[in-house]
């Protein structure tokens, strides 16, 4: 069901290509984000059921569902999907392709041929990551880590998965590329870089990192990939290569990797909360300019994943200083957030829900950082389940929940259309819960010894892994009334304004859905893009 | 208040104490904050936000206050850990070998164990080594933990202070039998630990014959025994002269062991499958093993019988 409009919306728009056809050979950066919206959805989902069989698997010591090589091919390629595919493309790919360029006042992305490339090259890497399932020798059992030598030596298809996450990386240079040229080619007229809001900040920093960082790792798959077919020795001993170089190559990309997906999250979270406190965002310039620190910084920390492979004392001082500094522009940004909530009027609304959520969530996954970035207490809960429910907090807690914020804001922008609002407050609400019931119990047992990547687990931990599998059952019925809400939005909900939360950033000046060419006048631009006046 | 189980506990204890009390300040103080806010300055109460201007002495407090904050939680870490790079030197000397998928423990002499038994109250100093891929090092009761990296020499110390049986976990994810590869940390009186050692037996015999070194280099042991009973693999005794059930792509057949059948088994590993075993598990050593070392491979093998 079309939504009837006077000028021809992006939604409607007829090209040289009909069908389904207009879509994946569309070039526009607005067809684009939904295409990475509906690809990574799925991603997820698939990603979401692997993690679900793992918690069904550990509900019991023993076996209860599956082996234990079936289960450690289930984690690896949980985690292959949910980094590489889903959450480093994530936010950028889907809001940042579909906003940066309507935020900023810019007809497309810099390079769209590109862009379209990029979401090709995108699904081509998926396809490869989901076809190392299927092959014959099984799916790869190491890890998303990859940790040499025994990526060197297990007999699955490490190979295929080595060669998706290449691919998948092209994929972010890529669209890193493109962002950073669109921000400083094609800002409209009279908006300088600090007029800008701050989630194309926000972009503009995680860009740097995915244009910068990425290649690092891009090469060292490579070399394992060398290592594997012809027997080259950079990691493996017998070889004699050395498995910690792997590990320092893997993490000065896979940290800042954590930004790229975080970085993008709080700016989506700047940009909910002015809207529904009404108010201007507290603290412009620090906000802006702590993104830019977090990126900086955050290329130095990498070894505190590894104080416990026989890093020097000196290495571990260094990486642990740097990994304290770097949580300071953090907590300087939630305090803006909330400093913004003062005195504002306030609607709470679930895209408003979910950022406050995020907030909680995200504190909790940045203080336990804080946790296992200090020397003595990391080397209690390194590679432990501490660690996995962490990250957990930093990356669903924080990225998922942001995503699901940015997603109820500018729904209505992307589809001209509304969804239920009270369903979408009892999703946030399940979701929340579910998540809770989900992780936290695996802070405690991880600080009494309970490792990660285990099939099977002494008896004292079960009540953790048994409230863990009510939670994970609890968080995907949120998934269902989430999703269910939205769709049926999508269809039949009720038709949008052009500015539906009253908010100020230009994105709300075109109509709802957009026009193909977004701004049909050349937009105003104001010099505090939060100006509620 | 603190467990003396080992040197260590009350260091790194302390220090996640203090972390966590700060950190559930900010939780608590932060969310309740932002509750009040989203009740105080409700909509419907409060229809007119105030639009407010930044303030740099308060956007300058921010900055310092979680600096101070963070610098101090980092000197509390790095405190609580330095002890754990000073072994005395005259601690007692133990080296740990992982292997896919348990431990073993060297003592003086030779000796070797696969349980850790030590005595109360004296410093031990533990070489982590291994020979295959990584493992981890973890005994969470007494809060230390490392990686046993092959060629690479890394080490843990402690002091126990407690009697009884600790959990000792691989901590570094390491193939398919990770989770089971445990052991216990045995903590007994001296007298009873000098009787223990005493009883240890040395080595086993095999562990001189070249063919024997290479396979255990290659951690074939992790799924392979010599002795005739069955582990991931089947066993190496009396490879040679059996009638041996295979299926080769997926049609059954049988033949005889011998030097061809083994040099294929590792080198091609899935080409004849063994019946009754799992496919896709054994890698192929084609790259590790060379024709040299597959000679003194087969020579041992041939000894099984
Ligand atoms: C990860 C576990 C694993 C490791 C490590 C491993 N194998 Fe195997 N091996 C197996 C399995 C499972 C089979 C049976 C299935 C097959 O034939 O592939 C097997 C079969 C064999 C056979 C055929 C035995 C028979 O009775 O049919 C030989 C010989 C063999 N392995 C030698 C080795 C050698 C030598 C090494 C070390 C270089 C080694 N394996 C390392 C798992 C392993
Ligand atoms: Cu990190
Ligand atoms: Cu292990």
């Amino acid at each position: 069901m079309r939504k009837e409009t006077k000028y021809v919306s992006y939604l409607d728009y007829e090209g040289q290509y009909k069908g389904i056809f207009g879509w994946i050979f569309s070039t526009d950066h607005k067809r684009l984000g939904l295409l990475y919206l509906y690809a990574i959805a799925l991603f997820f989902f698939v990603g979401a059921i692997l993690g679900l069989t793992m918690r069904v698997e550990l509900a019991t010591p023993g076996e209860t569902i599956m082996k234990a090589q079936a289960y450690n091919g289930v984690f690896t390629v949980h985690g292959v999907i949910m980094i590489f595919m889903v959450v480093i493309p994530g936010l950028s790919a889907v809001f940042g392709n579909f906003f940066l360029p309507l935020m900023i006042g810019a007809k497309d992305v810099a390079f769209p041929k590109l862009n379209r490339l990029t979401w090709w090259i995108l699904i081509a890497g998926s396809i490869l990551a989901i076809a190392s399932q299927f092959l014959r020798e099984g799916p790869p059992d190491t890890g998303w880590t990859f940790y040499a030598p025994y990526s060197t030596k297990t007999g699955t298809s490490v190979i295929i998965a080595t060669t998706a996450a290449f691919v998948l990386g092209f994929a972010s240079i890529l669209t890193g590329l493109n962002f950073i040229v669109t921000i400083h080619r094609l800002r409209a007229p009279g908006m300088k870089f600090f007029n800008m809001p701050l989630f194309p900040w926000a972009l503009y920093a995680a860009s740097w990192i995915q244009l910068l960082a990425t290649p690092v790792v891009g090469i060292t798959l490579v070399m394992l990939i060398f290592e594997r077919l012809f027997g080259i020795g950079f990691f493996n001993p017998d070889l004699g290569g050395d498995p910690i170089l792997f590990q320092h190559l893997f993490w000065i990309y896979s940290h800042p990797a954590v930004y790229i997906m975080i970085l993008p999250a709080m700016g989506v979270i700047t940009e909910v909360i002015p809207t529904f406190c009404q108010r201007r965002i507290y603290g412009y310039k620090a906000i802006a300019i702590s993104s830019l620190a977090i990126a900086a910084v955050g290329f130095f920390v990498w070894g505190h994943h590894m104080y416990t492979s026989g890093m020097s004392e000196q290495a571990r001082w260094f990486f642990s200083l740097l990994t304290f500094i770097v949580a300071v522009p953090s907590a300087i940004k939630v305090f803006n957030w909330i400093a913004t909530m003062y005195r504002g009027s306030i609607n709470l609304q679930a895209p408003f829900l979910y950022a406050l959520f995020f907030i909680f969530l995200f504190i909790i996954g940045g203080t336990t950082g804080l946790i296992l970035g200090a020397v003595a207490p990391n080397v209690q809960v390194h590679d432990t389940s501490f660690v996995v429910a962490h990250f957990h907090y930093i990356i669903f807690g924080g990225m998922g929940f942001a995503f699901f914020s940015g997603l109820h804001y500018w729904f209505p922008k992307m589809y001209g259309r509304m969804y239920n609002l009270k369903a979408a407050n009892w999703g946030a609400i399940i979701l929340f819960i579910g998540f809770n019931l989900l992780y936290f119990p695996q802070f405690i047992i991880g600080y009494q010894g309970m490792p990660r990547r285990y099939y099977d687990y002494l008896p004292q931990f079960q009540w953790a892994q048994t409230i863990s599998l009510i939670g994970g059952i609890i968080l995907f019925i949120g998934f269902f009334v989430m999703v269910g809400n939205l769709v049926r939005g999508a269809k039949k909900g009720a038709i949008a304004p052009a500015n539906p939360w009253n908010g100020t950033t230009l994105e709300w000046t075109v109509p709802s859905p957009p026009p193909v060419e977004n701004f049909d006048e050349d937009p105003i631009i104001k010099s505090d893009p939060y100006d509620y006046k | 208040m603190f467990s003396n189980a080992s040197n260590f506990v009350q260091g790194v204890d302390m220090a996640f104490a203090i972390i966590v009390g700060i950190s559930l300040f900010f939780l608590i103080t932060l969310t309740g904050t932002m509750i009040y806010f989203v009740v105080r300055y409700d909509h419907k109460k409060h229809p007119e936000a105030r639009q407010i201007k930044d303030n740099k002495w308060m956007e300058a407090t921010w900055i310092t206050i979680p600096l101070i904050l963070v610098l101090y939680m980092f000197y509390i870490g790095w405190e609580g850990f330095i002890p754990m790079r000073q072994a005395p030197k005259d601690a007692m000397q133990i080296t740990a070998i992982g292997k896919m998928w348990k431990y073993e423990f060297q003592y003086e002499g030779n000796k070797v164990s696969d349980t850790l038994v030590i005595p109360i109250n004296k410093a031990v100093k533990i070489s982590l080594k291994s020979v295959d891929v990584l493992h981890g090092f973890s005994v969470p009761s007494f809060r230390i933990k490392e990686d046993m990296v092959p060629v690479k020499d890394n080490y843990t110390w402690f002091i126990p202070g407690e009697l009884g049986d600790f959990d000792l976990f691989c901590t570094v994810y390491c193939g398919l039998n990770h989770a089971y590869m445990h052991s216990i940390v045995r903590v007994v009186p001296e007298d009873q630990f000098n009787e223990w050692v005493a009883y240890l037996p040395e080595k086993n015999a095999d562990a001189e014959n070249p063919g024997y070194k290479v396979m255990e280099k290659n951690g074939c042991f992790a799924c392979h025994n010599t002795t005739g009973t069955r582990l991931v693999g089947p066993s190496f005794k009396g490879i040679y002269g059996r009638k041996i059930k295979v299926m080769t792509d997926g049609v059954a057949r049988e033949l005889i062991g011998d030097d061809s059948y083994v040099e294929t088994s590792i080198y091609e590993p899935n080409k004849d499958i063994s019946d009754g075993y799992p496919a896709n598990i054994m890698q192929s050593y084609k790259n590790s093993i060379n024709k040299e070392d597959m000679k003194l491979i087969q020579e041992y093998i041939k000894t099984l019988k």
